[in-house]
């Protein structure tokens, strides 16, 4: 990823902003522009989201890129945030504890690095609730 | 002026590695160097943790403790040995993720053990002068212990963040006063480009953290005509268990002052977040009107005394976020093999 990139992404990485339309009510993450319900209807606004939701489905990945081999075996999840929006990311905890339903919430992570003189990338990931 | 903790927050990574799993890799008698160092587990980042993200966690649970419009704050100071960049600060890194930038300055500062507190000390002049709102100072570290020294043994991974504050109807405590002692002793160092520090093996007791804590203590004391007995609890910079008691023994402070903040035997030495995480653990007890008194210690080598007296408004902020206790509760053990992978000890060539 290139600098720039991550740069202007920066918000919707760090601090889960997204989109909220004020028209139809719906959140999305990351941030869009327009509303694929309401289209030319829509009223966009940024939106922190607070950071809590249930995991969807998820899976545990044992083979990946190079970039990622140091995480392996890392669980992945889709999570529903209970705004609504969901979004794709890895959960922290030790993959066997990971599963369909429990709740998560939000964490500040590394989430990569270009190597080990450029850039690293940081952001949110999500953690399991203590039970 | 008064000047005082609006807000305080920590954070602990989750792993943990056992005394007896380091010395069974490096042929040490784990029940000597428990004895002696009075550490028996220490903290360990996961993979994905840095000081960074240590000082971005610890000052999240600050600033949501109380609830806190994060645009009031005007300074990010990050004390830390191991800043992920050597150039490029933390500090904007956490300002941006608690959402208090633009209008602020930012820094990193740097002081071993006492990188933290210097910047504690910092905020309460720009907030004490009026200069800022409020600053939120940082001491976050994943220390470093070359594999088989005497470091690798208590080198820890935590951080604790404090807003200051001054505003006295928003005080969660009030710092009465601060007092430093600063010399040029070189007990403990790390150069450019090396991955673990140097130090000055038995040096760094009697020359660097003794004299530099009691002389701190003593001269905080003096300034404010005040002895060890008119404080409920007490701090001190925590490298191992042993040297804050025997610092604590020597300035006439009781073991049962010091035992709330002593976390270094279940914790490690997190560095730049030692006495700050000692501070935090004392706070999470203390009651209204209690008295806490502090020293951090920075190799190099200074201290940094503090005198804190805890108001009525902590009672309003109990149970927002994580005691350093439930921090420390519930860790998931490592062994050595893991341990080194978390730490990056492994190099592929």
């Amino acid at each position: 990823m290139t600098v720039p990139r991550f740069w202007r992404e920066q918000q919707s990485r760090y601090n889960l902003v997204g989109s909220h339309c004020k028209t139809c009510g719906n959140y999305y993450y990351p941030i869009r522009n327009l509303c694929p319900e309401c289209r030319r209807d829509g009223d966009m606004e940024q939106y922190k989201f607070k950071g809590t939701g249930k995991i969807v489905t998820c899976t545990v990945t044992h083979t990946t890129s190079d970039e990622f081999n140091d995480l392996v075996p890392y669980a992945l999840a889709i999570v529903e945030l209970d705004e609504g929006a969901k979004l794709t990311t890895q959960i922290v905890d030790e993959p066997e504890k990971v599963a369909i339903g429990k709740r998560v919430h939000s964490v500040f992570r590394k989430l990569g690095s270009d190597g080990d003189s450029g850039i690293i990338y940081y952001g949110t990931k999500f953690e399991l609730d203590k039970e | 002026m008064t000047v005082g903790i609006v807000s305080y927050g920590a954070y602990i990574p989750r792993y943990r590695i056992k005394t007896e799993e380091i010395a069974k890799v490096w042929g040490g008698d784990a029940e000597i160097l428990k004895n002696g160092l009075k550490v028996f587990e220490k903290s360990v980042p996961d993979v994905d943790e840095d000081a960074a993200t240590i000082a971005v966690s610890a000052a999240r649970n600050a600033v949501n403790r109380v609830g806190l419009d994060t645009q009031r704050i005007g300074a990010v100071y990050t004390g830390s040995e191991s800043h992920p960049y050597a150039v490029k600060p933390t500090s904007t890194i956490v300002a941006e993720a608690v959402g208090a930038s633009p209008d602020m300055t930012a820094a990193d500062f740097e002081f071993a053990c006492k990188a933290g507190s210097a910047a504690v000390q910092v905020c309460m002049g720009l907030v004490g002068s009026g200069m800022i709102d409020l600053g939120l100072a940082i001491g976050a570290d994943v220390s470093q212990g070359a594999p088989n020294d005497a470091l690798e043994y208590t080198a820890a991974a935590g951080g604790a963040a404090y807003v200051i504050g001054n505003k006295e109807s928003e005080l969660i405590a009030i710092i009465e006063d601060t007092y430093s002692f600063t010399t040029d002793t070189p007990d403990f160092w790390r150069r450019e480009s090396q991955h673990y520090p140097s130090h000055g093996g038995r040096f760094t007791g009697d020359p660097g953290y003794f004299r530099h804590v009691t002389s701190g203590a003593k001269g905080l004391l003096k300034k404010m005509g005040t002895k060890p007995e008119d404080y409920d609890y007490a701090v001190f910079h925590q490298p191992n268990g042993k040297f804050p008691e025997r610092a604590a023994q020597m300035l006439g402070f009781t073991k049962e002052q010091i035992k709330p903040g002593l976390v270094v035997p279940r914790l490690g030495n997190t560095y730049s977040g030692s006495c700050l995480m000692g501070i935090a653990a004392t706070l999470d007890i203390a009651k209204p009107g209690d008295r806490i008194f502090a020293t951090a210690y920075g190799s190099g080598a200074g201290s940094d005394a503090f005198s804190i007296r805890v108001t009525d408004k902590i009672e309003e902020f109990r149970g927002k976020v994580p005691t350093v206790e439930e921090l420390l509760a519930d860790p998931i053990y490592l062994d050595y093999g893991k341990y080194a992978h978390h730490k990056g000890k492994i190099n592929f060539g």
